[in-house]
C-alpha cells in the first residue's frame, strides 16, 4: 500500500503550495484585499497631501519689510523671483525634488513593505496554535520551505502593493525624475523584493519557537514605527540630527527608499545606486539563511 | 534506505522525552505494533499520549530513546518516516480559508505527488468520506463531522503504511463518532492499514482497538488486547445484597468454588468470580442453604473503564493544561460544534 516512488524528488516541492495558500488567504478575500490596499493610500493621502512641507514655502505671500532706498518695479520682481527660487532650492537641496509629494509617496513604498512583511511572524505563531505547523511537519515538506513560503508570501503581496501604491502616486501627480524609463520600475520591484525577504525573515525568526500572538504583537509594535523613522522614507538623513543619521545609515529602510527614489525621483548616482543594492542583496541573503538555519533547527521541538 | 521487514510497523524502545529539562512527559517507552494492526494509546489528559505521537511522527525530537516506523529510524531517517506515515492530529488543521478540494491538494503537495496524481486519489478520498458534493465549498462551512472527514482524508493522500490518529473523536456528537469509527474500521477492512491512535474515550478503544496501552505520567502502565485486559481483572462482577443485613455471609461465599474476592461494602457484597454465568447459581444456592433469603443480584462483565480505573487512580484527572493545549482544544471544540468561525 505504500507508494512513495511516484512522489517528486525536487526538494523544493510544496513550497508553492504554501505560499499560494497563504497569498489566498488574501486575494480571496476581497475585504481584506481592498483594505491593505486603502491603508497606503491614506498614508499617502495623510502624508503626501496633507503634511506637504513644500506648501510652507508657498501657502503664505511673504511681505517683505521696507528695503532702503527703495527698489524699481523692475529689480522687486527680481527679488521676488530669487526668493521664489531660494525656496525651490531649499526643497531641492533638502529632499532632491521640488515636490515633497512625490517625495513622500515613494517612501510609503517601504512604509507599505515594512507593515506586510511583520505580519509574517504572526502567521507561523497562529499555525503553530492552530496545529496546522505539526500537520505540516509531519509531512516531507523541507523545513525550509515552511519558513520561505511565509517569506515568499510577504515579498509578492509587498511587491503588489507597492506596484499599486506607485500607481496611484502618478495618478496623484507624482513628478518623475530625468532618468525614469518604465524600465526603472523593474528594479523598484528588485529592492522591494530584497528588503521583503530580508525584513520578513527577521519577524519569522523571531516568531518561530513562539505561540504567544501577545509576544508577537509586542516585537510589531516596538519596531515598526522606531524603524520608519529611523529611516529616510519621511525625512532625508541629511536634515537629521547626527546622532540619528547613523542609525539611519544601518537602516535597511533607507537603503530601499534611497533605491527607489534614485529610480523614480532623482537622477541617478550609479555608484551609490549600487551600493543601495549590495546592501538590501546582502541584507536579504543573510538573513534569510539566519531564518532557514533557525528553521532546521528550531522548527520542531 | 534499507528497510527491514519485521512485521512490526512500530517498534519503540525506551522514548523518552523532558521538557524544560525536569517536566517528564513520556518515560522510557516500550512497545511494538505489528502490521495490519489497530493499536490504541489509552489515558487520561496530559499522561503523555500527544507527545509520544509526536515523538512518532518526526514532529518532537525524542530527548533519549528511539523508534522504527515502518522500519525507518525516527532521529535518522525523518524523512523516509515521513514519507510512509499519515496523521490526523487532534486539531482540525484544514484551512478554513480553503476548500475541502484545495486542502486535500494542498497536503498532496507536501508530499510531492504531482497534480495527476494527487488530483484522481483527491477525488476517491472524497467519495470515500463522502465529501464529493462538499469539496469545492469552503472548510469555513463545514460541521464538526464534516471537518474530522476532510483530516482523514487528507491524511490518507499519500496512501501511508502508517495512520497515526491523535484523538479522533474529541469533541465529537455520538452520531458522528460511530461514523468515524465505521471509517476507520474500512481502513482496516479495506487497506490493512497499521493504525496508531490515542483516545481517552474507553469504548472507543474497547471497540476498535486489537491491543491498547494505558499510560499514565509518561508510562505505559499496562498493555494487551481489551480482552486480555479485562480477564487480567479477575474476571467478573457480582454484587449480591440479602434480607438480614446484620449477618456477615462472606466466609459462606468465600467457600464457593472459583470465588476470588469477597467484599462487604455498604451492605452490599461485592464478590469478583471466574465464569459469572456459571458460578453465580452455585454461589446462590449456597447463600440459600445456610438459611439466607436474596433480595438482589447483579451480575457485570468487566469493561475497560474498570481496566482503567485499576491502572490510573481514581477517575480521569483534571490535569492541568498548558495555555496552547487549552487553546487548541477549545478551537478544536468549538470547530467540532460546526459553522463557527
Amino acid at each position: 500500500m505504500t507508494q512513495n516512488s511516484n512522489n517528486s524528488k525536487n526538494p523544493l516541492h510544496g513550497l508553492w503550495a504554501l505560499t499560494n495558500r497563504e497569498l489566498k488567504k488574501w486575494y480571496k478575500n476581497p475585504y481584506l484585499f481592498i483594505l491593505s490596499i486603502i491603508q497606503p493610500l491614506i498614508w499617502m493621502g495623510l502624508f503626501g497631501r496633507a503634511m506637504n512641507l513644500g506648501a510652507i514655502f508657498t501657502s503664505q505671500p511673504i511681505t517683505l519689510p521696507p528695503i532702503t532706498p527703495p527698489l524699481s518695479i523692475e529689480q522687486q520682481i527680481q527679488l521676488g523671483q530669487a526668493l521664489s527660487n531660494v525656496t525651490t532650492q531649499i526643497m531641492e537641496k533638502t529632499f532632491g525634488t521640488a515636490d515633497y509629494f512625490s517625495f513622500m509617496s515613494v517612501g510609503i513604498v517601504s512604509f507599505v513593505v515594512l507593515f506586510t512583511t511583520m505580519f509574517s511572524g504572526m502567521s507561523i505563531v497562529w499555525d503553530r496554535r492552530l496545529g496546522f505547523l505539526n500537520k505540516a511537519l509531519s509531512t516531507p515538506v523541507a523545513r525550509g520551505s515552511i519558513l520561505m513560503s511565509k517569506v515568499f508570501n510577504a515579498v509578492i503581496r509587498s511587491i503588489i502593493q507597492a506596484a499599486i501604491v506607485l500607481g496611484f502616486a502618478f495618478a496623484l501627480g507624482l513628478v518623475v525624475g530625468p532618468d525614469f524609463t518604465p524600465i526603472n520600475l523593474l528594479g523598484v520591484f528588485a529592492a522591494v523584493f530584497l528588503i521583503g525577504m530580508g525584513l520578513s525573515s527577521i519577524f519569522i525568526a523571531i516568531a518561530i519557537r513562539s505561540t504567544r500572538m501577545e509576544t508577537q504583537m509586542a516585537v510589531m509594535n516596538l519596531l515598526n514605527l522606531p524603524l520608519l523613522f529611523t529611516s529616510n522614507a519621511l525625512m532625508p538623513t541629511s536634515v537629521m540630527p547626527d546622532w540619528l543619521q547613523p542609525i539611519a545609515k544601518v537602516n535597511p529602510i533607507t537603503y530601499v527608499t534611497d533605491a527607489t527614489r534614485q529610480l523614480i525621483l532623482y537622477s541617478i548616482n550609479v555608484q551609490q545606486l549600487m551600493f543601495d543594492f549590495l546592501f538590501l542583496g546582502l541584507f536579504a541573503v543573510v538573513f534569510s539563511t539566519i531564518g532557514i538555519l533557525l528553521s532546521w533547527r528550531y522548527l520542531s521541538k | 534506505m534499507s528497510r527491514e521487514l519485521s512485521g512490526d510497523a512500530l517498534v519503540v524502545e525506551g522514548l523518552t522525552k523532558v521538557f524544560n529539562k525536569n517536566l517528564v512527559a513520556v518515560d522510557h517507552v516500550n512497545f511494538t505494533v505489528k502490521e495490519g494492526e489497530i493499536f490504541g494509546f489509552l489515558g487520561p489528559n496530559g499522561a503523555g499520549k500527544t507527545t509520544t505521537i509526536n515523538m512518532l511522527i518526526t514532529v518532537m525530537k525524542p530527548t533519549e530513546g528511539n523508534a522504527q516506523v515502518c522500519g525507518f529510524d525516527i532521529s535518522k531517517q525523518p524523512s523516509e518516516v515521513r514519507n510512509c506515515i499519515g496523521v490526523v492530529p487532534q486539531e482540525y488543521t484544514a484551512d478554513e480559508d480553503l476548500t475541502g478540494l484545495e486542502n486535500i491538494l494542498l497536503c498532496a503537495d507536501l508530499y510531492g505527488i504531482p497534480r495527476e496524481i494527487s488530483r484522481k486519489r483527491a477525488e476517491e478520498l472524497l467519495e470515500l468520506v463522502e465529501l464529493t458534493k462538499f469539496k469545492d465549498k469552503q472548510v469555513a462551512t463545514y460541521s464538526g463531522g464534516m471537518r474530522r472527514r476532510l483530516e482523514l482524508a487528507c491524511g490518507l493522500i499519500n496512501r501511508p503504511h502508517v495512520f497515526f490518529l491523535d484523538e479522533p473523536t474529541l469533541g465529537l456528537d455520538v452520531q458522528t463518532r460511530t461514523a468515524t469509527w465505521n471509517y476507520i474500521r474500512l481502513l482496516k477492512k479495506e487497506y490493512g492499514m497499521t493504525m496508531f491512535m490515542t483516545t481517552h474515550y474507553l469504548e472507543e478503544a474497547d471497540m476498535l482497538c486489537d491491543r491498547v496501552a494505558i499510560i499514565d505520567h509518561g508510562k505505559i502502565v499496562t498493555i494487551g488486547t481489551p480482552g486480555a485486559l479485562k480477564e487480567g481483572l479477575g474476571g467478573d462482577i457480582m454484587t449480591l445484597s440479602i434480607k438480614d443485613d446484620d449477618v456477615d455471609i462472606s466466609k459462606i461465599i468465600e467457600k464457593v468454588p472459583r470465588v476470588k474476592e469477597v467484599r462487604k461494602q455498604d451492605g452490599m457484597y461485592r464478590i469478583k468470580l471466574e465464569d459469572g454465568e456459571e458460578t453465580a447459581p452455585s454461589i446462590i444456592e449456597a447463600v440459600r442453604t445456610e438459611g439466607h433469603k436474596v433480595t438482589r443480584l447483579s451480575l457485570t462483565k468487566p469493561t475497560l473503564d474498570e481496566v482503567y480505573l485499576e491502572y490510573t487512580g481514581k477517575s480521569m484527572r483534571e490535569e492541568e493544561e498548558s495555555k496552547e493545549t487549552l487553546f487548541r482544544q477549545r478551537v478544536t471544540m468549538r470547530r467540532a460544534r460546526g459553522g463557527v468561525r
